[in-house]
């Protein structure tokens, strides 16, 4: 695909995106609701033939962002999609880690981190935080000080 | 000084931990055994068990979870021995200083084993095999 | 999960020198067969994103390149380009020409040391202590160039921080010959060993739906024929400047592995040849007045695969949020893929393959459906290098002829 193409292909799912926004020829920023990223993310990934890269947990005031890294390496296109948690009490998103393994690793840690449930996950245990971690703390939130 | 002292700096068999290190001064450890530097020409031997060591060259910060595993291994090893904290990090965290997941540095985590533990510092970042060994010779000639 | 992890760990087995970092895996399985595999990490967590947080954007690159030893020239590279992205700033050409010089020293004795611990795991220790032989010029020209083997705090945002001294120049290009002929050495003996091809072709297979599913990069994905490559695909420093190829293979198997990291290295020597002979005048650096707020991504390709950064600026001088993600990460879960059904004589060298940040086997337990341990790490270690020994007696060639060249 080129670029016009790819350009296309996004445009295919613009119902479920609040926005689409094409910094340079090789960034791309999506942005969704939670409920409709699991949608994206199989459409980014199945449809539209991207490799998944990472996704980033962010802890932004008024809710909590769940980014997911994709590339398009025949362009090499990075396209972001910026999921939007608006519940803080009990964050939680649809997890991609069933059509995805590659997503498996990274939902537990944003898991361990920020204290986002991932609804379906195959095995949402602890990764990276110690054995002897206490339950119910989050270290990347911004409560939580250096 | 007991024979037990005497064998030690004769011929100090070392056994490596990484307690959360980033692998450069691990892979500096490594390189001791290669030809360019070669230390078991001075009788450095890197052993395979805790058991058999007379040394410990720690790397890392000491890590939350590592830290367990450090304590564990210190009380396994062979007294009288001789830790070495090696590189930045084991011998004060160095750039972690202050990070949730950091319960060191080394010596605060082996001196909660044993308050009088026998511990040499070699400082850099990472430091060259040449400082390891001359760390190393140091602290024996001291003993 | 069993908790098995939580017998005296010691009693598994010892920490091997080789594996330099400590983590769990846990085989399960079933006579000689691997019906399941499970990693803990955590061993080397560090809390290195929140600690960004809280240093000044020109502080980050002294943390990142710590991350991880082997990678330490990418992960700033990748860091620095997210923030120069975000602030609009181009470095100068030269600049981007020394970025490519240290990155690809770097990939050249990162995959050369690789070369060394796969010969290692399978009981070839000659290959091991060449290999890290012929690393030690390449160590030296680091060092002079930057300070430091194996830190080179060179990257910072809008430049580098040292030069190649234009002395340097004639001394980098020398090496690079009488590296090139090493490598032809040990390229050509690797690639026509029966005793190498019957150990590590059709070993631990990851094909390349499987790389795909679990979005593998680097070395392991070309291995399995996916074509991936940053420096070429969205190219950053010099690389789109210079003429050099990208190395896949089809099989996927470990074998595959090995020539695509040795012909990297040989490709690799040809990039710093021609980034030296084509080195633009001019200065390193330029000036960055401030960081706007606006988020950004970089990305490098590290020894192990793509280094991937992700930065968030409110306008101050701190970053509010940094992703990091080195290349391990994505690489590491695949041996579900290629593990699984395997023999357990396999696991060290299938592990070891996709080059782990961590040497992996560290902590490698064999339990029983039950949840008892059958072998540890040095049993698994001798069963890989036992495999060897049987293949040479089978084959009757001799070892591997290394010469001095």
């Amino acid at each position: 695909m080129n670029l016009q193409e790819l350009n296309g292909k996004l445009s295919q799912i613009k119902d479920k995106l609040i926005a689409i926004e094409q910094k340079t020829d090789k960034r791309i920023f999506l942005s969704c609701e939670a409920e409709d990223a699991y949608a994206v993310n199989k459409f980014l990934f199945e449809d539209a033939g991207c490799r998944f890269v990472i996704a980033t947990g962010i802890d932004s005031d008024d809710c909590f962002e769940v980014l997911y890294h994709f590339a398009y390496d025949q362009l090499g296109c990075v396209i972001t999609l910026k999921a939007f948690i608006r519940d803080r009490q009990s964050p939680a998103i649809e997890s991609i880690a069933p059509f995805l393994p590659a997503a498996e690793w990274i939902e537990r840690e944003i898991h361990d981190l920020f204290g986002i449930d991932f609804k379906n996950h195959p095995n949402l245990r602890r990764l990276i935080l110690s054995d002897d971690w206490p339950q119910g703390v989050y270290p990347l939130r911004k409560e939580v000080k250096k | 000084m007991g024979w037990k002292t005497w064998s030690l700096k004769r011929s100090p068999w070392v056994f490596h931990v990484n307690a959360g290190a980033c692998n450069n001064c691990d892979i500096e450890i490594v390189d001791l055994l290669t030809p360019k530097f070669d230390v078991e020409r001075f009788g450095i031997k890197l052993v395979g068990s805790p058991r058999h060591a007379d040394a410990l060259l720690v790397t890392g910060v000491g890590t939350k979870q590592a830290a367990i595993r450090l304590r564990e291994i210190y009380r396994q090893t062979a007294k009288p021995c001789v830790v070495f904290c090696i590189g930045a990090c084991a011998c004060g965290t160095g750039i972690f200083q202050g990070g949730y997941h950091v319960a060191g540095p080394v010596d605060q985590i082996i001196k909660e084993v044993d308050p009088n533990a026998i511990i040499a510092y070699v400082p850099g970042c990472p430091p060259k095999p040449e400082a390891m060994i001359s760390g190393v010779v140091k602290a024996l000639s001291v003993l | 999960m069993k908790q098995i992890l939580r017998k005296p760990v010691l009693a598994v087995g010892p920490i091997h020198p080789l594996q330099e970092e400590m983590e769990f895996y846990q085989l399960t399985v079933d006579g000689e067969k691997v019906t399941d595999i499970d990693v803990r990490i955590s061993y080397n967590h560090r809390g290195i994103e929140k600690i960004s947080e809280s240093l000044q954007f020109d502080q980050v690159p002294f943390l990142v390149s710590r991350v991880c030893g082997i990678c330490s020239a990418s992960h700033p590279l990748a860091y620095v380009q997210a923030v120069e992205e975000l602030a609009g700033v181009k470095p100068p050409e030269r600049a981007l020409y020394v970025r490519t010089i240290i990155n690809e020293l770097e990939r050249i004795h990162s995959h050369i040391l690789w070369a060394g611990l796969a010969g290692h795991f399978i009981g070839y220790d000659t290959v091991f202590m060449w290999a890290w032989k012929y690393r030690e010029p390449v160590l030296d020209l680091l060092e002079e160039i930057a300070g430091n083997r194996n830190q080179y705090g060179n990257v910072k945002v809008g430049g580098c921080r040292e030069d190649v001294p234009d002395e340097l120049k004639p001394k980098i290009l020398n090496e690079m010959d009488k590296l090139e002929k090493k490598m032809n050495m040990l390229v050509n003996a690797v690639l026509d060993d029966p005793i190498l091809h019957a150990r590590l072709k059709g070993v631990g297979v990851l094909t390349r739906e499987a790389g795909i599913k679990y979005a593998v990069t680097g070395p392991t994905a070309r291995a399995s024929g996916i074509a991936i490559d940053v420096r070429r695909d969205d190219p950053y420093a010099a690389y789109d400047d210079l003429d050099w190829n990208v190395i896949t293979q089809p099989e996927g198997d470990v074998f595959a592995k090995v020539v695509v990291r040795l012909l990297e290295v040989l490709e690799s020597i040809k990039i710093v040849k021609q980034g030296v002979k084509k080195l633009p005048g001019g200065p390193i650096t330029t000036e960055v007045k401030e960081i706007p707020a606006g988020e950004a991504v970089g990305h490098a390709e590290a020894p192990r695969g793509e280094t991937f950064h992700y930065v968030r600026s409110d306008g101050g001088n701190r970053p509010v949020r940094h992703k990091i993600r080195a290349p391990s990460y994505v690489n590491v879960p695949s041996f579900k893929a290629s593990c699984i059904g395997a023999n357990i004589a396999d696991v060290t060298i299938t592990l070891a393959a996709v080059d782990p940040c961590y040497s992996c086997t560290e902590r490698l337990a064999v339990v029983d459906r039950h949840g008892s341990i059958l072998q540890d790490y040095e049993a698994l270690l001798a069963l890989s290098r036992q495999k060897t020994e049987r293949i040479k007696k089978e084959i009757d060639t001799p070892e591997l002829k290394m010469e001095d060249v």
